[in-house]
């Protein structure tokens, strides 16, 4: 079969791979019909991330029809069955899953060894997400193997198309997530650092979820242009200091809660800050950028709530961590819980409550894939979102 | 709003000349008084030391920076200024008058390496350039947001996801 294949920094390739095999009893195979390029996908790409190696299937976001299924998954799905993966692998008995823990399963990474020293203890395993979260080969491919499928999915109904079910397999639920883990208050101003994909629907999700006010920062017009209407006043951190503004939004005392769409590659502005991670960065001195959280920290409103979707590989440097203890602010992190809240977020769509379909901005064959991880990269071309056919 | 373009053999080359800055830098710094000697410029090694200095933070700036171009005009400013003093250290009562002219050479090489990495780098923004697009119809909403404020207030959120009462705002 044909797959997006890791050969190295920004080396991502249309390569023929083996067919993927049923492996274990709780196994399916799918054939995807629709899959998408993730900003979790760049900090591969650009090599930020650790664990990858050459050969790896990429992509985590994709949906497709069942063609194979495993003995003892057999009770839940069925050859023909219509799902969308999330991108949590998730095995329903343990005790983290008995919690609705399902990102950070006890027993879904099967290199647990390797995160369980990394991490202190293992978190769940991850399609197409490096070594450290099981290596299992990803789905931006023609057929993909689930693991803990029976667990693993989302059915989705007749009468919805593939745009607009797709992105339940993680962006969705994802700022849904970000937003609920705030506990947003009708009183509440909620600032989302951030107008990717992964920002933008944090937006909705923080207008529906009752939000007083919204405030959404980048420095990409058009993606401003979408967060706007989404509903969010918007801040672009170039032309203006976001800390002042957001002030000034907030009659002096700060937004409530803030939330991290950005992730370990926030861009140099020209403040010190991010001068100095970019530097260390450059020298391998240290692996994520932190602008964006020390940002947050300063300007939340003490007993505020830092909410972080954005991914983190490792190491940060030169945290104010005593301006949030004083602050006595909350951190609420981590990758999502997908099914956690696939049922709830399914059936609003149905409903026509919100039809995630509109970020995306390019769609096209998955062969054109290499080049599409740089326009989206690079923001080039309006790029918002990508979906793929295999 | 300009955006570069990492891993173009511009950008490429423009980080090359970060590291090459760094290093220079660094020699400058500790062996000043040794290539003031070499160039008979004794006298100026404070000098030298102060411009190891700009190489140095040029340099960083080119690695870390996002837009190189700026950072490659610094070093543009600088290979002027590191003629002009080599160039008033050339003349006949000057001893090691042939050393200094190798230096000459290798600034005056390293100059022309520096525009054109400049105008490669100029070159590529003018043909990346596209107005933004306006997506200011997509909202994913069935009506305007304001009407859509709070229609999900029902959804099922879990205790472990809420804020302890305690720590709550009170409603102003
Ligand atoms: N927690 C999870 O389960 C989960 C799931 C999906 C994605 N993510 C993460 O969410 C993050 C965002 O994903 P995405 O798909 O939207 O990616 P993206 O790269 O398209 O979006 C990031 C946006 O942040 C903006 N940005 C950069 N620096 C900024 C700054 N200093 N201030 C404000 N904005 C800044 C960029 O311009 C860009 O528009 C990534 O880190 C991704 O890995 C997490
Ligand atoms: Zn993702
Ligand atoms: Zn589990």
């Amino acid at each position: 079969m044909k797959a997006l294949v890791w050969h190295g920094t920004a080396d991502i390739r249309y390569d023929t791979v083996p067919d993927p095999e049923i492996e274990q009893p709780r196994d399916a195979i799918v054939k995807v019909t629709s899959c998408a390029i993730c900003g979790s996908d760049l900090h591969l790409y650009d090599h930020f991330m650790p664990g990858m190696e050459k050969g790896d299937i990429m992509g985590h976001e994709f949906m497709g029809e069942v063609v194979d299924v495993g003995a003892e998954a057999k009770s839940a799905l069925k050859v023909g069955d219509r799902i969308v993966v999330p991108f949590t692998i998730w095995c329903g008995e343990c005790e983290q899953c008995r919690r609705g823990n399902y990102s950070v399963c006890e027993r879904s990474n099967r290199n647990k060894a390797m995160a369980d020293k990394l991490f202190g203890h293992t978190t769940a395993g991850l399609f197409g997400y490096t070594h450290l979260t099981g290596g299992y080969p990803g789905g931006q491919a023609e057929y993909v193997r689930v693991p803990f499928a029976d667990r693993t999915h989302v059915k989705i109904p007749d009468g919805l198309t593939d745009e607009q079910v797709l992105f339940l397999g993680d962006i969705f639920p994802t700022g849904w997530q970000a937003a609920a883990q705030c506990d947003i208050q009708p009183t509440d101003t909620v600032a989302i650092w951030g107008c990717g994909p992964v920002g933008q629907m944090t937006i909705r999700s923080a207008i529906l979820l009752g939000a007083k006010q919204v405030i959404a920062i980048d420095r990409v017009p058009e993606r401003l242009s979408m967060a706007k209407a989404g509903g969010a006043i918007t801040i672009n951190f170039e032309e203006e200091s976001v800390v002042e503004r957001l002030n000034e939004l907030t009659g002096g005392k700060g937004p409530e809660k803030c939330i991290d769409a950005v992730g370990m590659e926030a861009h140099a502005t020209a403040t010190l800050d991010s001068m100095y991670d970019r530097a260390k960065q450059a020298l391998a001195l240290e692996s994520d950028r932190a602008h964006v959280l020390r940002e947050m920290m300063y300007v939340c409103r003490p007993a505020g709530t830092l909410s972080i979707p954005g991914v983190y590989g490792g190491l940060i440097d030169k945290v104010p961590f005593g301006v949030s203890m004083n602050k006595g602010l909350t951190w609420r992190m981590g990758q999502t819980h997908v099914n956690r809240w696939t049922d709830d977020l399914l059936r609003r769509i149905q409903e026509g409550q919100i039809d995630p379909s509109f970020v995306i901005t390019h769609t096209v064959g998955l062969a054109d894939g290499p080049g599409m991880y740089q326009t989206f990269r690079d923001k080039r071309d309006g790029c918002i979102k990508v979906v793929l056919k295999p | 709003m300009a955006y570069y373009r990492r891993n173009s053999s511009a950008d490429r080359m423009a980080r090359g000349l970060g590291w090459f800055s760094i290093g220079l830098g660094v020699a400058e710094l500790v062996a000043a008084r040794r290539l003031a000697r070499w160039m008979g410029m004794e006298e100026q090694a404070g000098l030298i030391r102060t411009y190891g200095a700009r190489e140095v933070a040029t340099g960083v700036g080119l690695l870390a920076m996002g837009d190189a171009r700026p950072w490659m005009w610094g070093r543009i400013a600088g290979d002027a200024l590191d003629l002009a003093t080599l160039a008033s250290a050339h003349h006949d009562g000057n001893p090691r008058r042939e050393n200094v002219a190798t230096a000459l050479g290798a600034v005056a090489a390293r100059t022309a390496l520096d525009v054109l990495c400049t105008a490669m780098l100029h070159r590529e923004e003018a043909t990346a350039w596209t107005p933004p697009r306006d997506y200011s119809d997509r909202s994913g909403l069935p009506r305007p947001p304001a009407a859509m404020r709070g229609a999900a207030k029902d959804a099922p959120i879990l205790a472990d996801m809420r804020t302890p009462a305690i720590l709550r705002f009170q409603p102003a």
